[in-house]
């Protein structure tokens, strides 16, 4: 693996491999020293073009905790606002020393063009392209999915996957590059995805996904779903008008204290049922302020475990990398030239 | 570089399962003299082949002195993520590290390997422990030393000094780990092999 673009191209071998990884990961935060040297003299470069708040720190903290510099950039305040052209800031960071490029950035497909584009050798980590993907996000729900589904089957975390998990990924599909990200990904390790959201709010051709569409929330709890996957009402994305109120959003597509009851009543209050946010939650809107409360920790352990999957992706592309570069054996012929120069 | 240098790849064993039986039955002998007890003692084992190393030698010494309890004083500590060697070489999956519910904080950790080569491991491992504490002090315990030290550090306890050359390679067979039969256990001296 030498760039992470996307969860479609993942295998489920290197799917497995982060998940792993991550989980070894994640016990560095209990430890006494909180940070590895793995990427000791690396420099991780976040390329952020659209904003984020939680991302942006999550891949912040991977970095450092696993030793490397980081160097933050956002596209406004830069001389991006000037016009300068993708290609112009990349290699000006790369002259800098950059190893690898975070990079969100507004249009899909822009972190696959800086890859394949030969501007940069860094190594390229998506952290979200327009409505295209947002891999590390797909990932990080994996973990929490994976770890509630080895809990409940009694089976050894290590190398299992989600063969037989029903998901359900709830709201707004049309401009979700998380859901995206998320149907490639489940399906690779064996869960069944199904998407709930009004027709308006699904994307043209669906219908070629592997996943099963409804467009009522209520008929979709009758599949009894494993989990659910709450999207957040992206207003910033809403131009047009998608549904009519908010009220009825809400009362048709949102986890409301009726919902999450019915969701609580299939787990018989043994375990607290799997629901899952990317954040930021509107309450109100797509979740109830109850039903956020009661799945808050859930939330708070995604976040937690952002840090590990990032830290394990940073580590799985970085390291290696330098034995796969021409650069390295260049030295000798440098130093040869250097030493016929001095005798002449 | 003629035809007549090539040698044929050879195997030989070096231990059998009954001689890697007793050198561990020695070692946890030598581990509780050295510690004068148990006491505050933590057995820590370097995966993979360190792993199981660790467990059958810590049962040894809960047979030596019945004080010992093995599930509390023993871990495992994994060095994927302290080589120095991971910008050149290919990315590893890291196995998981556990603390003992003691912790190491002021106490005596023998960390327990299979083969002592190059010393990096080593050196890696007492980095990643720093990360886990501060013991009171760190001893080293393998099975095999093979020789050819690029660090200055030596082994407190050794299974069976092997001298070797560079171009040969050591293979250790563990149940545990290798998916060999007990009886089929041991250490094996590859020479000649490609590698």
């Amino acid at each position: 693996m030498r760039h992470l673009l996307s969860t479609s191209a993942l295998s489920r071998e290197d799917a497995l491999n982060i998940l792993d990884t991550a989980e070894e990961m994640s016990g560095v935060a209990t430890r006494h020293v909180k940070k590895l040297p793995t990427l000791r003299g690396r420099t991780v470069v976040n390329l952020f073009f659209e904003d984020s708040t939680r991302t942006r720190i999550s891949f912040e903290a991977a970095s450092k905790r696993l030793s490397a510099d980081v160097m933050n950039f956002s596209g406004k305040g830069s001389s991006v606002s000037k016009g300068e052209s993708l290609k112009d800031t990349v290699q000006t960071l790369e002259s800098i020393g950059a190893d690898a490029v975070v990079m969100r950035h507004w249009a899909s497909g822009a972190a696959a063009q800086l890859a394949d584009s030969g501007w940069t050798d860094c190594a390229v980590i998506n952290a979200g392209d327009g409505t295209h993907e947002h891999p590390t996000q797909a990932l990080l729900d994996a973990l929490t999915l994976r770890r509630g589904w080895a809990d409940r089957s009694g089976e050894a975390l290590r190398g299992s996957d989600l063969a037989g998990m029903k998901v359900l990924i709830v709201g707004d599909i049309l401009h979700s590059r998380v859901a995206r990200s998320n149907v490639w990904l489940l399906r690779t390790l064996g869960a069944e995805v199904g998407l709930v959201a009004p027709p308006t709010l699904l994307p043209v051709g669906v219908e070629t996904w592997p996943v099963t569409v409804h467009y009522s929330f209520d008929e979709a709890l009758d599949t009894a779903p494993d989990a659910v996957m709450m999207l957040r009402v992206q207003a910033e994305r809403m131009g047009g008008s998608f549904f009519p109120t908010v009220a009825e959003y809400t009362r048709r597509w949102g986890l409301t204290d009726e919902r999450m009851a019915r969701l609580e009543a299939r787990f018989d209050g043994v375990s607290t049922p799997m629901v899952l946010h990317p954040g930021p939650m509107n309450r109100g809107v797509e979740i109830s302020s109850a039903a956020a409360d009661s799945v808050q920790n859930r939330v708070l352990d995604q976040v937690a475990n952002g840090v590990s999957v990032r830290m394990a992706v940073l580590h799985l592309l970085l390291s290696g990398s330098r034995a796969a570069e021409p650069a390295a054996p260049s030295l000798p012929h440098s130093a040869d030239r250097f030493s016929t120069g001095s005798s002449a | 570089m003629t035809e007549s240098h090539t040698t044929m790849p050879e195997t030989a064993q070096v231990m059998s399962a009954s001689d890697i039986d007793r050198a561990l039955t020695r070692i946890a002998h030598e581990v509780v003299e050295a510690h004068r007890g148990v006491d505050r003692l933590v057995l820590m084992g370097i995966p993979r082949r360190g792993a199981p190393l660790a467990r059958r030698l810590g049962e040894r010494l809960a047979r030596i002195d019945p004080a010992f309890d093995v599930e509390a004083s023993l871990g495992a500590l994994d060095i994927t993520l302290y080589r120095d060697d991971l910008s050149t070489s290919a990315p590893r999956t890291p196995e998981p590290t556990l603390v003992p519910g003691s912790g190491v904080d002021d106490a005596t950790v023998v960390l327990v390997d299979d083969v002592l080569y190059s010393g990096r491991t080593i050196r890696a491992a007492l980095d990643a422990l720093s990360a886990l504490g501060r013991p009171r002090a760190v001893r080293l315990a393998v099975l095999v030393d093979r020789g050819h030290r690029e660090l200055p550090i030596r082994a407190d306890h050794v299974g069976k000094n092997l001298p070797t050359s560079r171009e040969e390679r050591v293979g250790v067979a563990l149940a545990d780990v290798d998916g060999v039969a007990a009886a089929d256990e041991g250490v094996f001296i590859h020479r000649g092999a490609a590698v």
